[in-house]
């Protein structure tokens, strides 16, 4: 906030005090104007916005306490300190209980004057932000990146309004690529913590000790390599959600850690004695089978109810093949926007290649496929079916393959077909860890 | 031709003016003067609080001035003070003809230091080019080395230079545009 835009109203019955104070925050370079009782202060703030009030506790009339009130129906946002004698401190005291921003007892201190007015300008300025934040933030919660016309879809919807409403945990099921994070964020979006943060974690992607070093954080010197004091996610995600991606593929210890922070709300970071208490939502998902992994006792069967509280299953793409057509001029508008590109249509035989490939990367196999559609497009204007790049890049024979490297990309992407994206079967299939599956589906770039 | 009148008020000794008017001359561009007007003590001392009514010393400044004065500032030993504030290093009518700089508190002795007689006239010189300042139309200005930068503490004052940044001269040439004829 530019000082010199930042404007004063200074209420007192004292003409002195008005002229001196008038002439200081003038020489400051602020907008100021005086008045001299209540009832002209008041006539002064209907006309338009002030920033800061200063008012005199004592004045004949209306006083300054019951100025505040006043103000405070006209203006809810403007900064209010009062002057006050020695014998009045009290009651300016009370002031600020009612929403005063300080006080000052006369005579001021310049230095003490200046200080405080430069801090009421701050105060002022982070308000006006956290009211724009707070827009922002409700405009995200508006728009409905849940795209689909779908009973299936609606569904979903509906069960997200619901449930954002209350605390409860939930659990997000589906195939990869279906949008479970995105439910996620419409869940916390909708709720009442969505002005704190939402923290995600991916739990299959982390080695057992990293994930348990990102979750709890650590104090220095924890461990080798913890040279600085680190703050875990579930101390970041206090007041809002906490995401936890791909629960299903956590360890025993894991689930059995995260079962008693879930359940006191509290936990210990790596190396530290020091209890903290946190207050989250959580929110998790998986494409695993938790109820065969319960029954083969691969998961904690208490841990499980605990996360099972709201169950939300998201159908893949090709159980709701109607909202195909919607997704898709979704996704063209969305990066064709972003790419600048005049881009505004899908031809009817692009269309019906789109409706009839069954998606086994779900949505996000659907965005990608737009997104690079609209790459390759030129200046055609509408997407073809040569843009697509469809039956090419998923049925690939072997023979075509001409190198070590190829067929195992090949291959890897047959076993997360076949396992519907489950990165757990996939690596036991293989015969390889899961960081290492991680690593080759990031290095081939394979889209699940 | 137009002058910026130096004015002593209380013992203030009048050989001790002289590097402070040979300076205002040249930061001002303005022949400067030291003239003496009476003034009442009396009716601007308040007793309880032992200090000097600045802004009624001001008017009594400024009453009667000159045909050729331009500006006018007071220097005093005095402490001075308004209603609402426990202290004043000085004061001046924005845009207006007077000006008035107190030295009370910018004497090392004051905050139990040592007595630094060049610090003291290196501070006094500062105030009175800020307090001048604002009478040519400039408010306090965020360039900390400004010497329209404001100050409440005395360090403040030594953290300062003597002259305008390029902002505020900008400001002095255009009031001198439009005010004199030179």
């Amino acid at each position: 906030m530019d000082q010199q835009k930042v404007s004063i109203l200074i209420v007192d019955d004292e003409f002195s005090v008005r002229d001196s104070l008038y002439n200081w925050f003038s020489v400051e370079g602020y907008r100021v104007d005086t008045a001299e009782n209540g009832e002209e202060a008041l006539k002064k703030l209907q006309e338009g916005p002030w920033d800061i009030a200063l008012l005199d506790v004592k004045m004949p009339g209306m006083d300054g306490i019951e100025l505040q009130k006043h103000i405070r129906k006209i203006d809810k946002t403007i900064v209010i300190i009062f002057l006050t004698a020695y014998a009045t401190v009290d009651t300016a005291v009370e002031a600020m209980r009612d929403g005063a921003f300080d006080y000052i007892s006369k005579p001021v201190d310049p230095d003490k004057l200046s200080v405080l007015v430069r801090n009421a300008v701050n105060h002022r300025r982070l308000v006006a932000e956290n009211i724009q934040l707070k827009q922002k933030v409700e405009e995200l919660a508006l728009q409905d990146e849940i795209v689909g016309e779908s009973p299936q879809i609606k569904k979903i919807q509906e069960m997200i309004e619901v449930v954002a409403q209350t605390d409860a945990t939930v659990l997000i099921r589906g195939e990869s690529g279906t949008g479970k994070e995105l439910v996620a964020q419409a869940i916390h979006a909708k709720s009442n913590r969505r002005y704190f943060p939402i923290i995600s974690i991916n739990c299959g992607s982390l080695a057992e000790g990293l994930l348990e070093s990102e979750l709890f954080g650590h104090e220095k010197g924890a461990f080798t390599g913890a040279q600085y004091k680190r703050k875990g996610k579930l101390e970041m995600a206090n007041g809002g959600t906490i995401f936890f991606d791909e629960i299903g593929n956590i360890s025993a210890k894991m689930q059995m850690d995260l079962l008693r922070v879930i359940e006191t709300k509290q936990f210990t970071p790596i190396g530290s004695n020091k209890i903290i208490n946190v207050d989250f939502r959580v929110i998790a998902a998986t494409n695993t089978d938790l109820e065969r992994a319960v029954a083969e006792k691969n998961f904690r069967e208490d841990f499980y109810y605990r996360l099972n509280v709201f169950s939300i299953h998201i159908p893949p793409l090709r159980e709701r093949t109607a909202d195909i057509p919607l997704l898709g001029y979704y996704f063209l508008r969305k990066y064709a926007n972003s790419m600048n590109k005049k881009v505004t249509e899908i031809s009817p035989e692009a269309m019906k290649l789109l409706t009839q490939y069954d998606w086994p990367g779900n949505i996000r196999e659907l965005r990608n496929t737009i997104e690079r559609a609209l790459v390759v497009v030129g200046k055609k204007g509408r997407i073809e079916p040569e843009d697509l790049n469809l039956l090419t890049s998923h049925r690939q024979d072997v023979t075509e393959i001409d190198s070590l490297e190829d067929l195992e990309k090949f291959h890897i992407q047959r076993v997360l077909e076949r396992t519907n994206g489950n990165i757990s079967r996939s690596a036991e299939i293989l015969k390889i860890d899961r960081v290492t599956l991680y690593n080759k589906i990031k290095k081939y770039n394979i889209q699940r | 031709m137009p002058f910026i009148d130096i004015v002593p008020i209380g013992k203030f000794e009048e050989p001790s003016l002289l590097p402070l008017q040979q300076t205002l001359s040249q930061v001002f561009r303005i022949s400067t003067r030291v003239r003496h007007h009476p003034i009442d003590l009396s009716t601007v001392y308040d007793p309880i609080r032992n200090q000097y009514h600045s802004s009624a010393l001001l008017v009594q400044l400024i009453n009667g001035l000159p045909g050729d004065t331009l500006k006018v500032l007071g220097v005093t030993e005095l402490d001075l003070f308004i209603p609402i504030f426990t202290f004043l290093f000085g004061e001046a009518q924005l845009n207006g003809p007077g000006a008035l700089v107190s030295g009370h508190r910018l004497h090392n002795p004051f905050y139990g230091m040592p007595d630094n007689q060049a610090l003291f006239e290196n501070r006094l010189l500062k105030e009175s080019i800020h307090e001048l300042g604002h009478t040519f139309g400039l408010i306090h200005c965020f360039t900390l080395r400004c010497v329209m930068n404001t100050s409440t503490y005395v360090e403040e004052i030594d953290q300062k230079s003597a002259s305008f940044c390029r902002s505020c001269e900008e400001g002095i040439r255009r009031w001198r545009n439009e005010h004199l004829t030179d």
